[in-house]
């Protein structure tokens, strides 16, 4: 499948409405391997395996596994979403721009499927190259050092995980091709995962495999690349940074970091669990003082994943569930508030919440769309996220009430942020910005009505998530046992 | 053989093209013609084990597959630099035909030095590539600077001569066997006898120093600014990853079972290089230079070949070698073309010259060891080298740090062509033929390809 987002590449004239389809397409291939191959074993994969590097023990290997399905279908969906809502939007050099976003969909998709290490660090790293020329390229003003922060940081977190993958490799068994050639170790996740290490390797491997994942998260301290980078970035890969590029971090957690390493992954978590709390707090507390919307929305993007990261290493049934569930939504809603906020910036030319007010009587669609997406992102009852964090809650409760307590807090300040802000943004009166803005148009629309649609739909029923995602977590558990 | 023996006569014949040929461009078509020939029947040799000439050479050379492989690479990259900046050359100066004559005398170094059995034939090889190479610094005759890094060349590396050929004599006098092949010095697995130590401390000096690693870098800079720029591009290229194979095969051989004695040093070299090289290349604002200190840094990293030692190095050194060289030599070349040599220099090429922009950003990726590039696969190849050895685990952190602080100056040259604009009267780029720009192309595919299956470079191993 990823293969395939490869060779989009090419195009010359009207790439927008090409990309369109194509990302339309996958989305259809990937809804329909939901269909057709879902019997949600762990690591029953749809495998496509070609032999890359025989002597060392490398493979092109691709497949599916529950988390890895939601996520891809995350990323299918989100893509032509993400296209249709900026169809409007001109750029310059639009070949290049939309060739290099279908790069980064091929990079996301390849992470997201990567069954061998080697393989899965490629998309890795290509998932981040096209996003760092759509930055500096079509980014703000401050572009070149704000997305020049983000490579470096994500780079040298990066070659500390290859080390990381490196090492592993070095321990694991021999491994013998259908022809007979004989590798002495082998990348293969299924090789990672039958690895013996001691306890104290463990748990320095962890801190080289756990910078590079805390950095794309990001997890508090190592956030300091991502509020500088959202802002100057072009809205559009914004989205595809906040809504899916995050969850790279946490789906390697799930995927090579906790089944590898479960030793040091039990030693190390109260201390990741404690990080992530003072991120969320921190990162509450800051967006209640910002007055650029895309800074609050990026601040408020650190406090949910912080949250997700901490509901993982919880690692109680529900609190995973709830997680799982939770990157899900997250993509969605955060998505649908870009959306938002790139229509709002458009239309008026400025990012200050000071300098808007009274929207809601331009416009009004508008205004209850976002009203309900920013609930959903605070997750009240009915919205897709409240199942999500109220699994999180209570899973956090169980491993530890003063984690939930604290975790907790980070909730009502989200709520607080988000509440002032709409307030300040769409009601009070109208000022010489906000009064000549006309309201949004069919496919902003088309693109908001669809996710309202989905937050109601997992709100009231979020079961397909939780099945969808039910073996990865089983499995989960196996390894840590 | 072939190469040793047809390099040298080639040498010859180029400079009798000097004297009796009065066009400028004919000495180029001889000359890549020689490369093509040279390179032809190394890979018969390579694939049949035949050579046109057979002498009894006592087994001072040997001339196995991975030798051969080696000089194969050097030889194809040889060939894409004549292609490449063949033209750049007739510009330098009114002798031609003694510039291609003095590369192909180096070629025949690098072949000897690559194959070499005993600690004399390291020194006769390692000496016929220095030489021509002094000459080439200071071929820009009018250009004081030129000058000043011919003499500083000459005198530093006689000088490192001297201490290699002192180790030499240390190891042939302590040894036991009293003998002067690399196999036959030995050791036993004890602590090394003191005049051995002395011998191979000598041996490692003067090797960093070929080599340019750190302590003993501080040549390089002033030399490869100084020299013509087309002549920089082959001595930080092929002369040096020559240097480095011998620098393993000595070691390998002779020292090998010693390895846990000298590799702490070999360690701090490995520090000291990725320090310099790095830091200092962050500084400069011409590409030039920064080429200059970054080309130490990658000595740093091609170090790890000779840290780890197994078998996974010697792969990684034939990546190494193959990556760095094409990606440096694609990169001087566009930088011959440049009027100007600073960042600023670069600023919106991608606009005016997207073709040239582009090549140049695989060459940099490339260098930066970006995944789909060779550049990435050489890095990872000696990363798993160093991490299979075993011994000194932190280097490899450290290592991979200073590689994340590379890209910081390999990129702003990126964010020069791309990202900022250019004056846009002015004239960035001098002539710019179509064949140039084919080969670009062809280098920035190979780089590409490699990256994506490096087999092709070590399969030898396997067949």
């Amino acid at each position: 499948m990823a293969a395939f987002c490869c060779f989009i590449f090419d195009k010359k004239n009207q790439a927008k409405n090409l990309a369109v389809t194509f990302s339309l397409i996958i989305t259809i291939v990937s809804i329909a391997t939901l269909f057709f191959l879902n019997d949600t074993k762990f690591l029953n994969y749809n495998n496509v395996s070609y032999i890359w590097l025989k002597y060392i023990g490398a493979n092109y290997s691709l497949g599916l596994d529950g988390t890895g399905r939601m996520l891809t279908l995350l990323t299918a969906l989100a893509f032509p979403l993400i296209l249709i809502a900026s169809y409007k939007s001109e750029v310059n050099k639009s070949s290049s721009f939309y060739g290099l976003l279908m790069l980064t969909q091929a990079g996301l998709m390849g992470v997201f499927m990567a069954t061998d290490a080697l393989t899965f660090y490629f998309f890795w790293e290509l998932a981040l190259i096209p996003v760092y020329f759509l930055c500096s390229i079509w980014g703000g003003e401050k572009r070149i050092q704000a997305t020049f922060k983000f490579f470096v940081y994500t780079f040298a977190g990066s070659l500390l995980m290859l080390i990381g993958l490196i090492y592993v490799y070095l321990h694991t068994g021999v491994k013998t091709y259908e022809d007979g050639t004989i590798s002495h170790h082998s990348f293969s996740l299924a090789a990672f995962y039958t690895v013996q290490l001691s306890a104290s390797e463990q748990s320095w491997l962890f801190a080289l495999f756990f910078i590079a994942f805390a950095i794309k998260m990001p997890i508090f301290p190592f956030h300091t690349w991502q509020p500088e980078a959202y802002n100057q970035s072009p809205t559009i890969v914004t989205m595809i940074l906040s809504g899916l590029m995050v969850k790279m971090g946490l789906f390697g957690v799930i995927r090579w970091l906790i089944p590898v390493l479960p030793k040091a992954f039990i030693h190390y978590k109260d201390i990741v669990i404690v990080l992530s709390i003072i991120g969320v707090i921190y990162a509450s507390c800051v967006a209640m003082m910002q007055d650029n919307i895309k800074k609050l929305v990026a601040y408020s993007s650190i406090a949910h994943i912080g949250l997700m990261c901490a509901a993982l290493f919880a690692m109680n049934e529900i609190s995973v569930k709830g997680m799982m569930l939770q990157m899900f939504n997250h993509g969605i809603n955060i998505i649908g508030i870009w959306v938002c906020v790139e229509i709002m910036e458009r239309k008026t030319g400025v990012k200050k919440i000071s300098e808007l007010s009274g929207l809601a009587q331009t416009m009004p669609v508008l205004t209850i769309l976002f009203l309900i997406i920013a609930l959903a992102n605070i997750a009240l009852p009915l919205t897709n996220a409240f199942p999500g964090e109220f699994l999180m809650f209570s899973g956090l409760y169980n491993y530890n009430k003063w984690f939930a307590a604290f975790a907790g807090v980070g909730v009502i300040l989200s709520a607080v942020y988000t509440l002032n802000m709409i307030q300040k943004v769409f009601y009070g009166s109208l000022n010489n910005k906000t009064a000549e803005v006309k309201d949004i148009n069919w496919n902003e629309k088309f693109v908001l009505f669809f996710i309202v649609g989905i937050i109601f739909f997992i709100g009231v029923y979020p079961q397909p998530i939780l099945e969808l995602t039910k073996g990865s977590v089983t499995q989960l558990f196996e390894w840590v046992k | 053989m072939n190469s040793i023996i047809l390099s040298a006569i080639w040498g010859v014949l180029m400079m009798f093209c000097g004297v009796f040929l009065k066009s400028k461009s004919t000495p180029k078509y001889i000359a890549i013609l020689g490369v093509v020939i040279i390179l032809c029947l190394n890979v018969l040799e390579m694939i049949s084990n035949k050579s046109l000439f057979t002498f009894n050479i006592k087994e001072m050379l040997v001339l196995d597959h991975f030798n051969l492989t080696f000089i194969s690479i050097v030889l194809i990259c040889t060939l894409i630099y004549f292609l490449l900046s063949g033209s750049e050359i007739e510009k330098v100066g009114p002798h031609v035909g003694e510039y291609f004559a003095l590369i192909f005398f180096i070629l025949c170094g690098v072949s000897i030095a690559a194959s070499f059995n005993t600690l004399l034939m390291l020194f006769i090889g390692i000496e016929i590539i220095s030489i021509p190479l002094y000459i080439l610094t200071g071929s820009d005759k009018r250009n004081l600077k030129s000058n000043e890094a011919a003499l500083k060349y000459f005198l530093m590396g006689a000088f490192s001569t001297g201490i290699l050929l002192m180790g030499i004599v240390f190891v042939y006098g302590g040894n036991p066997s009293a003998s002067f092949y690399i196999d036959k010095i030995l050791l036993g697995s004890g602590k090394m006898p003191i005049l051995i130590a002395v011998g191979l401390l000598f041996m490692m000096i003067a090797m960093s120093f070929k080599v340019s690693a750190a302590p003993f870098h501080f040549w390089t800079p002033d030399v490869y600014d100084g020299a013509p720029t087309v002549f920089t591009s082959y001595m930080s290229t092929i002369v040096k990853v020559a240097g480095f194979f011998a620098f393993i095969r000595l070691f390998e051989h002779s020292f090998g079972t010693m390895q846990d004695q000298w590799q702490k040093l070999i360690a701090l070299i490995i520090v000291l290089t990725l320090l310099f090289g790095n830091i200092t290349a962050v500084f400069q604002q011409s590409v030039k230079r920064m080429l200059a200190y970054s080309s130490i840094a990658q000595a740093g990293f091609m170090m790890f070949a000779v840290f780890a030692l197994n078998d996974r190095a010697k792969e990684g050194i034939l990546l190494y070698a193959a990556a760095y060289s094409l990606a440096t030599i694609g990169i001087f070349g566009i930088l011959t073309k440049m009027e100007d040599y600073t960042i600023d220099g670069f600023n919106g090429l991608a606009k005016k010259h997207p073709l040239l922009a582009f090549t140049a950003t695989v060459f940099l990726l490339s260098l930066t060891g970006i995944p789909l590039t060779a550049g990435f696969q050489s890095k990872f190849f000696m990363l798993l080298a160093a991490v299979e050895n075993g011994h000194q685990f932190w280097i490899v952190i450290v290592a991979v740090l200073f590689a994340a602080i590379s890209a910081y100056y390999y990129f702003k040259v990126i964010q020069a062509m791309y990202f900022k604009s250019s004056n846009e009267t002015e004239n960035q780029v001098s002539s710019n033929s179509k064949s140039f720009n084919i080969i670009l192309v062809l280098i920035a595919a190979l780089i590409i390809i490699i990256g994506i299956y490096p087999e092709i470079i070590i399969g030898w191993k396997y067949r």
